[in-house]
């Protein structure tokens, strides 16, 4: 049976596919439910050694709406990290005034580190370019929700796809459900040889493209991510690519898409998706971030929850 | 009696069919600078085996096999030969262990063990070709990779 009570969350590859589908029913089911009292008295943990707005606020909102309290940081600069105090005894500190911990660092296993010095749950909110999971579930409920199945679909990875790390593991993760993948990127900007290495050893149908022209027509899903400038040695080279990577309504009719193609971003865009996508039936990246509410109650409910 | 290039001794530890030029390394790792008994190394002896190869013999000392993995990335044709009475008891080779944790740094500058004083952990997911995962970056690295 799966139960994921005081598990910590570090990484995707940490589940298989029935815990990944657990823990989107559950989902589900907190998106038709009123704020409740399960987590009454309970306290989460919020540190947030990177700024982040989506992923803490979401989590702050899915604890309080589940009857929790959040205590915690936005920013290293008031803490004691700041006079130079190790994660390890910042968490065990820490882990003294709560009962689960959200942490989000710059430096990559960050989250395990944590969850090995402490007792209560760990919970990674991105640790540097490594790993981002619940960012993850959400991409996935996003696309069961929109697309009504995760199985078999062709999905469209998009964009800098090589620090993308929100890329990385949804890649991974659709990977357990009969996914083909086509990876559309800037010769520079390529999936890592070990994600395509990876997916290829989990019989995954995989395929590489500098441009969207072509492939288009084949696609269920298209996952965007933002180019970034500071990727780029040389900026001019980085205006080539950036034109190139840029959506809209016009590009879109111009290449042809399925009529129900679903376009997902993790948000921040730049102009890598223009607003004239907004309010087509295409579009669910807004909705992709609200689902961060539904989907953060049932990881905490699940973990620290009493059944 | 045959005729050993480092001398006897008469209880203890030989750790035989080290590559030469990681010999010194195998001694820094085992930390025999703490031993209070004998200690011999040998650098450059003929083995048929190795061309040359590298031999570190620890008085009173009885070394178990955990212990001596942690040197199975950087000597992995070591034997381990256990002496008591100047005799040969026991002889075991290296294995490479499941996780090698402190021998190896992971190569991610931006990995948390990195920092901190940290010890590094690597989860060994394949042997030959050995092929290592950070505990905490989760990064893979491959024999070209290993700093040690
Ligand atoms: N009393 C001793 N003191 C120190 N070293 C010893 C002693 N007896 C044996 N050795 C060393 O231990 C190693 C193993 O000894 P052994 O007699 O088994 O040789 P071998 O047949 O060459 O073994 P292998 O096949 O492992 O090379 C050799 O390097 C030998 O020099
Ligand atoms: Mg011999
Ligand atoms: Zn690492």
């Amino acid at each position: 049976m799966v139960s994921f009570k005081q598990r910590d969350i570090i990484s995707i590859r940490h589940f298989n596919k029935e815990e990944l589908l657990y823990i989107l029913d559950l989902a589900k089911k907190m998106e038709q439910l009123d704020n409740t009292d399960m987590l009454k008295g309970m306290v989460l943990g919020s540190l947030f050694f990177e700024p982040s707005t989506r992923t803490r606020l979401s989590f702050e909102s899915a604890m309080k709406r589940l009857g929790g309290m959040v205590i915690g940081f936005a920013e290293p600069g008031v803490t004691s990290t700041a006079k130079g105090e190790s994660l390890s005894d910042s968490v065990r500190i820490i882990e003294g005034y709560c009962d689960i911990i959200i942490l989000r660092h710059y430096l990559e296993g960050s989250a395990q580190l944590a969850a090995d010095v402490v007792n209560i749950p760990v919970i990674n909110a991105g640790d540097g370019a490594n790993q981002h999971p619940t960012q993850t579930f959400l991409d996935l409920y996003t696309i069961q929700k929109t697309k009504g199945t995760l199985e078999g679909l062709t999905i469209g990875f998009l964009g800098d796809l090589k620090y993308g790390r929100t890329v990385h593991s949804l890649a991974y993760a659709l990977a357990y459900f009969g996914a083909e993948m086509h990876f559309v990127s800037p010769n520079s900007l390529r999936m890592p040889e070990d994600c395509i290495d990876e997916l290829k050893d989990r019989k995954v149908k995989c395929h590489e493209n500098e441009s969207l022209a072509g492939i288009s027509k084949k696609l269920d899903v298209l996952y965007c991510t933002r180019i970034q400038k500071e990727r780029f040695a040389d900026p001019v080279e980085f205006e080539k690519v950036r034109g190139t990577y840029r959506l809209s309504k016009s590009v879109l009719e111009e290449i042809g898409i399925k009529n129900d193609l679903k376009i997902l971003h993790p948000l921040p865009r730049v102009d890598e998706m223009d607003e004239s996508l907004d309010t087509t039936d295409f579009a669910v990246y807004f909705n992709q971030a609200r689902n961060g509410v539904p989907v953060r109650k049932a990881i905490l409910a699940s973990v620290l929850g009493k059944e | 009696m045959k005729h050993l290039d480092v001398s006897a001794i008469k209880d203890g530890s030989v750790i035989d069919h080290i590559e030469s030029k990681s010999t010194l390394k195998v001694a820094d790792i085992l930390n025999i600078q703490n031993e209070e008994q004998v200690v011999l190394v040998g650098m450059n002896l003929t083995s048929k085996f190795l061309g040359k190869k590298g031999i570190i013999k620890i008085g009173g000392k009885i070394i178990d096999q955990k212990e001596v993995n942690k040197i199975a990335l950087i000597a992995p044709n070591a034997s381990v030969n256990i002496i008591k009475d100047y005799e040969v008891i026991k002889k075991f080779k290296v294995a490479v262990p499941d996780i090698i944790e402190g021998i190896v740094k992971c190569f991610n500058p931006n990995c948390i063990s990195n920092y901190y004083n940290t010890q590094s952990k690597l989860h060994v997911v394949n042997k030959n070709p050995i092929k290592l995962q950070c505990h905490y970056c989760e990064r893979i690295m491959n024999a070209k990779d290993l700093v040690i």
